[in-house]
């Protein structure tokens, strides 16, 4: 059972990227997460599963500093990224998400060129390398190259959702983030756009740590190596996918997964 | 079709929607009626004043001779002063509003109280400027002191469409942004304005088109109705259309009646430009992507 005193670790032998500490988030009066202590290991995929409004998207925010932008949300608790606490006084929210990358529910691309959508994060960022060659880059890990090399002054709203969502991935991987937030970043699309976007995470898993929110468990059990079930704000269950799937060891994990409740 | 507990009325519905559209269309005929009975009725009486002359003349005692020049020239001076000044403190103040200010109890007193001062009646406005620019800051009776007078009349408007510009902007622009670690202001300079900028131009371009038809408050300030001079600087006495058209129509003398009219026409079609320049930005803005 989670609680703040015993942190909720996965991966034996893996190095952590990122580890929450008592970590907890109110909205006003609101608690939206309470007491989360979990480590997430490094080049690995990390899914956090449960119904809506149990707190996972919430959660995930925390771990680049977006919920700084909610002005009611409240933070408590740490969140150690190599060695240092995100929420520390001296660390820097714009550092942190350069570092820390984000892709969103909805594909949210600028209203501009698709070029200039990567080189967007680039140019803010200071970037002092041949600019076209990494936007090159980032497209081609977003596996969106070829389908839009010959129309990189093209807007970006003119591209399908899915391939909106991909140029939104290759935008943050273009400041070269360790680790890759993704907070239902298939909701919004077909299955087969879905299918591309998951082929994706299992690519970009060798170079990046990706934690994924998802409401769906087939995308968790999918793509994921641990999983995470959160419920009313609290960490559930926290384990090898697999095994979280097929043997899980709380009683609300089972109730969920075979889809008694959510 | 014949299920008791439904009682479709279609004749009737049809009937109030009909009724509703004849209503509205009334009011739209309404409006262009009023509008073109005064075209038609100022055309008549000013139409034949029109000329290069009179666009180009000081005014005068003697009818045949009397001109617009210095009027004409007032008012682009003031509508360039107006727009320098109203711009950048009213898309500044609104994008503090809405990017930076706490929502508190504070920020909300400042936007009731923006929101009542859009309503204020402008000769309030020109005491204020009278006693603020005129006398306390000594710019006596200028093109400037009426410019930051007008200013200050389009204020709340130019902030209050500025901010509904801002608002307009998704937040997941904001958010994308931030997300590739962007600053607040780089955020601000190169995502939410350039999404927010036409909308802002428009309600300042609309607001302008009010400042130029502004009399009262020019009155109250001091602007001469007789100026036989081009303004050469914000510190020169100045006249402007509404005040040379008011000034003529005040006159016993028929002719001048059908001058001010002449002026009316100069004036309507200047508010026509400014209106045709505020669709032309807005759209080459909105077609970039």
């Amino acid at each position: 059972m989670a609680s703040g005193d015993t942190v909720h670790q996965v991966g034996e032998g893996l190095d952590t990227a990122l580890e929450t500490r008592a970590l907890s988030v109110f909205y006003g009066a609101a608690q939206a997460v309470k007491e989360i202590s979990l480590t997430i290991p490094r080049n690995r995929v990390v899914a956090f599963i449960g119904p809506s409004g149990c707190g996972k998207s919430t959660f995930l925010r925390c771990f680049n500093r977006m919920n700084d932008l909610i002005p009611v949300a409240r933070i408590e608790g740490d969140v150690m990224f190599q060695g240092a606490n995100l929420y520390a006084p001296d660390v820097d929210a714009v550092e942190v998400r350069r570092r820390i990358g984000m892709v969103f529910q909805k594909p949210n691309p600028f209203p501009k060129s698709i070029y200039d959508n990567i080189a967007f994060g680039l140019k803010v960022n200071g970037f002092q390398g041949d600019m076209a060659e990494q936007v090159e880059r980032s497209l081609r890990s977003a596996a969106l190259w070829d389908e839009v090399k010959d129309r990189l002054q093209e807007s970006a709203l003119g591209l399908s959702g899915g391939q909106q969502q991909r140029l939104c991935i290759a935008r943050a991987l273009a400041v070269e983030p360790e680790i890759l937030l993704m907070d239902e970043p298939a909701s919004a699309l077909d299955p087969i756009a879905t299918g591309k976007i998951e082929d994706l995470i299992g690519d970009l898993k060798k170079d990046y740590t990706i934690v994924i929110v998802t409401h769906n468990m087939q995308q968790a059990a999918r793509v994921s190596d641990y999983t995470a079930f959160l419920y009313l704000g609290e960490l559930i269950e926290y384990g090898d996918t697999e095994r979280l799937f097929t043997n899980p060891t709380e009683e609300r994990t089972e109730q969920y997964i075979t889809g008694r409740f959510g | 079709m014949n299920d008791a507990r439904f009682l479709p009325k279609q004749a009737k519905r049809k009937r109030a929607g009909a009724i509703f559209q004849a209503v509205c269309l009334v009011s739209i005929g309404f409006s262009i009626a009023v509008l073109a009975i005064l075209i038609v009725d100022v055309s008549r009486d000013g139409l034949r004043w029109l000329s290069w002359d009179f666009l180009s003349r000081y005014p005068s005692r003697i009818p045949a001779r009397a001109g617009i020049k210095s009027a004409i020239l007032g008012s682009l001076w003031m509508m360039a002063l107006t727009a320098g000044i109203s711009f950048p403190l009213g898309v500044g103040a609104a994008i503090y509003l809405e990017e930076y200010a706490p929502r508190n109890w504070f920020t909300r007193l400042l936007q009731t109280n923006i929101s009542n001062l859009a309503g204020v009646p402008s000769i309030v406005y020109g005491i204020l400027g009278l006693a603020i620019f005129v006398r306390f800051f000594g710019f006596g009776r200028s093109v400037l002191a009426g410019a930051a007078t007008l200013a200050l009349l389009i204020l709340p408007v130019v902030i209050i469409a500025s901010q509904e510009a801002l608002k307009a902007v998704p937040n997941s622009l904001r958010e994308a942004s931030y997300g590739v670690g962007a600053t607040k202001w780089q955020t601000i300079r190169y995502q939410v304005l350039p999404v927010a900028l036409p909308g802002i131009l428009t309600g300042t371009i609309l607001s302008l088109s009010r400042a130029i038809g502004e009399t009262a408050p020019l009155i109250m300030i001091g602007a001469l109705t007789f100026i036989a001079f081009a303004p050469t600087s914000p510190m020169d006495p100045f006249t402007v259309l509404p005040i040379q058209i008011f000034n003529w129509t005040a006159k016993p003398q028929a002719d001048f009646h059908d001058l001010a009219a002449g002026a009316i026409i100069v004036l309507l079609v200047v508010l026509l430009v400014m209106n045709a320049a505020a669709i032309v930005l807005r759209n080459r803005y909105q077609k970039r992507f």
